[in-house]
């Protein structure tokens, strides 16, 4: 097989050939730029595929947030550049309600979907898994590549909606019926809908396409040696989602076929007793539940919270352990915590329905087991906290996000306690105290794992560094904003500002949020501002970034440092490593770190 | 880098093609959980509707449980490596498979003219999205089967790697047996 790695002509060639030919692998041998850029069967490559097309996706979404903030920010002014460029959209340069619909719409889904899931996960599980389990690709590197080129196509289609006449999808990122169901009901809920429906049914399949290959990855393609408990913190956290992504995501398909037929079929799954004010007329359905929709919906729509936060949390366990030269504590009890987490995610669904006329009974055992969740949460915090105490920490960059990572999860896991619960969501259920919570606890937290893997792995994904400079400011003014951004929106929604609203101005208790909402606009672009510099530090430094010079630059004990600084298709260049110890030896008898690679001394003591 | 090689490269536990067809079994399962949950959700609820399930589906469930037979008969000559036997057993549980398919789009025609149309959100609404989603995964494991019939026939390539007929076989059993449960299920859950 080492022929494979060595195709791509770096100095590192061996010159040993398998004797197990088959005539599979023809095409390995002559690489065009159709088959390494595009067409790629390369994990890695696949997984840059993910990341650069998750960036170009974040940039969209970020940018309708600032579109949005503008409006709740300057509900009074006008601004004709945005009717220059949006049209009728932004007509008098005021952003059109129909339209600030579709902009909340489209942040929602494409930062839940298309950045935080696809550009998080898609990204490292694809790179890391085989990279650290020893593997020298995915179990089924061909529906790797259909996975990516079916998000693609996902992705193609959103886009598209956002140019129809009738505008995108306006319903809420959850789409509730019966206002996603029928087309008479609002601009954006005519082919708009229908886009964002088959542009998230593609994506679901992508998902599916991957996390089948993640989990047989991670349970089939281990190197020699590398037991469950050997693996890396990140791998587990993968494995977790992948788990996750492939229970719940069918059920979210079920819910959106359902939907399907309720728009175009006449079928009245969802639909009942209505009267359309828009087209004077009563509608024939009858005996549908539109609280049916919102049990499939939130029966993914929960599960995703943890698919958009696993993957950070098991990339922060690994950075923080590396970058504070210190064992992860409490391995174990990481697993076992995580594990919680996965099945606890499938038991709180109702917990977004606590009034929808949910049975107040039943409620009181969602709270429960919502209440819950903060017992995995907590013993994770506490290990992160245990791990860096007293460490010979680096603030590199990536530990520094990562240490963000956890300052925002302790924040909005905080809030989460009093979301969870059914009497206080009375009063703050869709105020921005859910937003509050939700974007700190999960956006941004993610998002600081998200940027954290970057400048972690981005030496191993394209051989070159980040510039040091340009993280550090990017790091700082993320932080700093995204708290003077969120932390405001607990007060309002304690004082009962519901989201979701255009403007507030005609109503005269919550004037007195006019300032701050001014500010938090204001610092909101300041952020987006910054998150660009980001994208520039990110496709400079690819081209023209500082070369890395060490096979293993941050002196990590993980498998993914043991391959050729930059690794072609097959990952290491002879045979892959046996593995004789788990992945956090940092510290241990006077040493910095001892790769997993190593085996174990006679003289070593036990862990 | 193909599967193959991989698998010879490392240690070898289940082969990975299996697994990745077990857990997507896992998957297709969860989208079904996802129906017939709404099923009995939407069961108790006013203006549930009943239907008389048409005397078709319980032929097409024979031939598809023959179809069952007919394919694990299959693998047991391909294991045997008689090829022609193979060849015949596989073409004949395509046609199995197509029948059902027929039948099951028969019955559907058969339950639309008695009166059971989309409108309304009753048991038989729910008969046709979930039957018909059903009948998509048997169409999506014929095209597989018909691949595989012209694969055994070519003249030029023997293939005795037995893993690709392995896997088909489990998803041709897990389609019978989720379209037996459905079966059941609707007449259990009227």
């Amino acid at each position: 097989m080492s022929n494979e790695a060595t195709l791509h002509g770096h100095s590192e060639v061996t010159t040993t050939h398998d004797v197990h030919h088959d005539e599979h692998h023809g095409h390995h041998h002559k690489e065009t730029f159709i088959t390494k850029y595009v067409f790629s069967q390369d994990h890695k490559m696949i997984a840059k595929q993910f990341l650069i097309t998750g960036i170009i996706w974040a940039i969209i979404g970020g940018l309708f947030s600032v579109l949005f903030r503008l409006q709740l920010g300057y509900p009074d002014q006008s601004f004709p550049i945005l009717e220059d460029i949006l049209g009728k959209w932004a007509a008098g340069g005021k952003i059109q309600p129909e339209f600030y619909y579709a902009l909340v719409t489209m942040h929602g889904t494409v930062l839940v979907f298309f950045v935080l899931t696809a550009g998080l996960s898609g990204t490292f599980a694809n790179f890391l898994i085989p990279l650290q389990v020893g593997a020298r690709d995915m179990a089924s590197p061909f529906m790797n590549m259909l996975s990516y080129w079916f998000f693609f196509i996902a992705s193609m289609v959103m886009i598209s909606s956002l140019f129809v006449q009738t505008g995108p999808a306006s319903g809420g990122w959850t789409s509730y019926p019966p206002l996603s169901a029928l087309g008479d009901a609002s601009e954006g809920s005519k082919v708009g809908m229908d886009l964002w429906l088959v542009s998230m049914a593609l994506f679901v399949v992508s998902s599916l396409l991957g996390g089948l290959n993640y989990v047989s990855t991670i349970l089939n393609m281990r190197t020699k040696g590398m037991s469950m408990t050997r693996m890396p913190l990140t791998v587990w956290a993968l494995f977790f989602t992948a788990v996750l992504g492939i229970l719940s995501f069918p059920v979210l398909f079920s819910g959106f076929i359902l939907l399907l037929f309720d728009r175009h079929a006449g079928t009245s799954f969802y639909l009942s007793d209505i009267f359309l004010a828009s087209t004077q007329k009563a509608l024939p359905n009858e005996g549908g539940s539109a609280i049916l929709y919102q049990h499939l919906f939130w029966f993914l729509g929960h599960p995703e919270v943890y698919i958009i936060l696993l993957p950070a949390m098991g990339m922060v366990s690994e950075i923080l352990s590396t970058n504070a030269r210190k064992p992860i504590f409490g391995y174990m009890a990481m697993i076992a915590s995580m594990f919680a987490i996965c099945v606890l995610a499938f038991l709180v669904w109702a917990h977004h329905m606590f009034v929808t006329g949910l049975n107040p009974f039943l409620g009181s055992f969602f709270v429960l087991l919502t209440l819950l969740i903060a017992v995995p949460s907590a013993i994770k915090v506490f290990n992160w906290l245990t791990t860096i105490w007293r460490g010979n920490l680096r603030f590199t960059p990536a530990m520094l996000f990562s240490l963000g990572f956890v300052s925002m999860f302790i924040s909005g896991g905080l809030t989460g306690i009093f979301v969870g619960n059914s009497t206080l969501d009375i009063h703050l259920h869709d105020t921005y105290f859910v937003i509050a919570h939700f974007h700190i606890v999960m956006g941004v937290a993610s998002f600081f794992g998200m940027f954290a893997g970057v400048y972690h792995w981005f030496p191993k994904m394209y051989g070159r560094y980040l510039n040091n400079t340009l993280a550090y400011i990017h790091f700082w003014i993320t932080l700093v904003g995204a708290y003077l951004i969120f932390w405001p929106m607990h007060y309002q929604g304690l004082a009962g500002v519901p989201r979701r609203y255009l403007d507030f101005s005609g109503w005269a208790s919550f004037n007195q949020f006019d300032g701050l909402n001014r500010f938090i606009s204001i610092v909101s672009i300041i952020v987006f501002a910054t998150q660009l510099l980001f994208v520039f530090n990110f496709f400079y430094s690819i081209f023209k970034g500082r070369r890395v010079t060490t096979q293993n630059p941050w002196g990590s004990a993980t498998l993914e440092w043991t391959t050729p600084i930059r690794p072609g298709h097959g990952n290491w260049d002879g045979e892959i490593p046996e593995v004789h110890r788990w992945a956090y030896d940092y510290g241990k008898d006077g040493r910095e770190f001892i790769s997993q690679t190593e085996p174990v001394g006679a003289n070593e003591s036990k862990h | 880098m193909n599967t193959e090689a991989v698998v010879m490269d490392q240690r070898k536990r289940i082969h990975p093609s299996k697994f990745m067809l077990w857990v997507a079994i896992g998957s297709i399962i969860m989208m079904f959980a996802g129906l017939t949950s709404a099923y009995v959700v939407k069961r108790s609820l006013p203006g549930w509707a009943t239907f008389e399930m048409p005397a078709l589906f319980w032929y097409s469930t024979a031939v598809l449980v023959l179809s069952s037979i007919t394919m694990q008969l299959g693998l047991q000559a391909f294991r045997q490596r008689e090829r022609s036997k193979y060849r015949l057993i596989m073409g004949i549980t395509t046609l199995l498979g197509l029948l059902f398919v027929t039948l099951q789009w028969n019955g559907f025609n058969q339950l639309w003219a008695s009166g059971i149309t989309f409108a309304g959100a009753g048991a038989g609404q729910f008969l046709y999205i979930i039957a018909g989603l059903h009948a998509f995964h048997v169409i999506g494991g014929m095209v597989a089967l018909i691949i595989m019939f012209l694969r055994a026939l070519s003249k030029k390539r023997r293939n005795y790697d037995v893993v690709p007929v392995e896997v088909m076989a489990t998803y041709w059993h897990f389609v019978d047996l989720l379209w037996v449960y459905l079966m059941v299920f609707f007449l259990l859950m009227q």
